[in-house]
């Protein structure tokens, strides 16, 4: 009776076991065959972003290979490391692009893709992904509203320190309707990017080695 | 009922009445009256989350419809092996497997409809209208009514799904197909429709309160049409009834 009982456990015990490698055996599968398409679907995305705010006709350079990772800074708001993709027309630095996070939107943490030119001049600034309310806050979004485009050709001094604001601020940046502390949050974590790139403008065409050499204090 | 009133009406040979008799319902259950969302509210949740447009309704819709297929199969190919004790934990691994083995193919071909469906992928495993089908059909078929099943139900949850997300598009937005790139490729951009030029957009519907008033529309017209289908069928039945017993008269 009990050789019987413990026969049919082991027999469902082996048949589960059997079934789970099975399932991870096709989970395995798929993902050494599909490993090397993501990764080139996440690339063409990624430079897809890069060359809305920084026109493809303005650098010679794959912006994909000359990435510097630079360590976090209060004013990047990312948690961790920032990759600075850097644009060169021959060996004249043209700009970099690098991604901000403002972290006092409506709800949660708002991250964009801001494009900088050697000038000191925003070349382009987008939104990668928001969790603000549809339809009100959602309009930092190029494909709701061109708000996001009034950053273009803005710069650190341009306009004054005083109003790089909202219009309800004082500044000279719309607000929408109904949602103000969106726009507030993306035009003052706009404005820590220029500060950034301000402070650290030589370091940041530098290649990896060298910049490793001069300022990683690790 | 459609299915049975055209074999009486055409004249078949044997074997397709015989196939019409073994899938026509299996069909006919799938797509209305045993919807997966109409009849048994299953798989609400990725149901009102992502039908906010036609296109990601569409994605998650063909997403879905590839892992009931694949589910079926399977378990009605190993329905013999199986012991019934751990029939649920192996139907849940088959499920589990096929869905992340479906995210990984979405990711690597349709990156932006990705982005887009997101976390509602993965959580077609928590689709109970999956591992009904499994438990209830396809551990105790074969496995071409299993596909079967597996297609005409992904088919009825899709249509639902595409219902719902016109409805909540044209009203919320004013548009249809909108993004049909991410789906066909570039070249499609021609196929979104903008129903209203200058439409301000009505927010309540691309909100979740609207899925669930969109839904409840559709459950609205799916049980009038139901009523009236019924009620034609008993004026048929008491018509034919009629004239049977007003038939043998003249004779007399």
């Amino acid at each position: 009776m009990n050789a019987i009982l413990l026969r049919n456990m082991l027999i469902s015990a082996i048949l589960l076991a059997g079934f789970g490698g099975l399932g991870t055996g096709l989970v395995v599968a798929t993902f050494e065959a599909t490993k090397d398409q993501i990764e080139a679907s996440e690339k063409a995305n990624l430079l897809k972003n890069l060359n809305n705010i920084l026109p493809a006709d303005s650098y010679s350079n794959n912006l994909l290979d000359n990435e510097l990772i630079v360590p976090d800074d209060s004013l990047l708001g990312n948690e961790g490391v920032t990759s600075v993709y850097q644009a060169w027309q021959g060996d004249k630095p043209v700009a970099v692009a690098f991604s901000i996070v403002a972290p006092d939107g409506y709800s949660g943490n708002i991250r964009l893709l801001i494009a900088i030119k050697a000038s000191g001049k925003i070349s382009g600034v987008r939104v990668i992904s928001h969790k603000e309310t549809p339809g009100l806050g959602d309009k930092i979004e190029l494909a709701k509203d061109d708000w996001i485009l009034g950053f273009n050709d803005k710069e650190q001094n341009n306009p004054d320190v005083k109003n790089w604001k909202v219009k309800k601020d004082g500044g000279v940046f719309d607000q929408f309707t109904g949602a103000t502390i969106t726009p507030r949050a993306v035009v003052r974590a706009v404005h820590r990017a220029l500060d950034y790139f301000a402070y650290n403008q030589k370091k940041l065409f530098l290649d990896q080695a060298k910049y490793d050499q001069l300022y990683d204090n690790k | 009922m459609s299915e049975t009133v055209a074999t009486q009406d055409e004249p078949l040979s044997e074997t397709d009445t015989s196939f019409l008799k073994e899938y026509g319902p299996i069909a006919r259950d799938g797509l209305w009256s045993n919807n997966a969302v109409f009849a048994q509210m299953l798989g609400l949740c990725p149901l009102l989350a992502v039908s906010n447009t036609v296109i990601n309704a569409l994605g998650l819709g063909l997403a879905t419809i590839s892992v009931l297929i694949l589910s079926n199969m399977s378990v009605s190919l190993i329905r013999n092996i199986v012991r019934p004790e751990i029939r649920l934990p192996v139907f849940v691994i088959i499920i589990a497997s096929a869905v992340t083995a479906i995210e990984l193919l979405i990711h690597a071909w349709f990156h932006e409809l990705y982005l887009i469906l997101g976390i509602f992928i993965p959580l077609i495993v928590t689709n109970c209208a999956i591992i009904a089908r499994a438990e209830t059909f396809a551990s105790k078929n074969t496995l071409g009514k299993s596909f079967f099943d597996g297609l005409m139900m992904g088919l009825g949850f899709t249509m639902v799904l595409l219902l719902l997300g016109a409805l909540r598009e044209i009203l919320g937005s004013g548009t249809l197909l909108a993004n049909a790139h991410i789906m066909f490729g570039e070249g499609a951009q021609w196929l979104t429709i903008e129903v209203f030029s200058d439409y301000n957009g009505f927010l309540l519907a691309v909100l979740p309160p609207g899925a669930f008033m969109g839904l409840a529309v559709l459950l609205a017209i799916r049980n009038y049409i139901d009523k009236k289908h019924k009620e034609k069928k008993k004026q048929k039945n008491l018509t034919t009834q009629q004239t049977a017993e007003a038939k043998p008269e003249p004779a007399q």
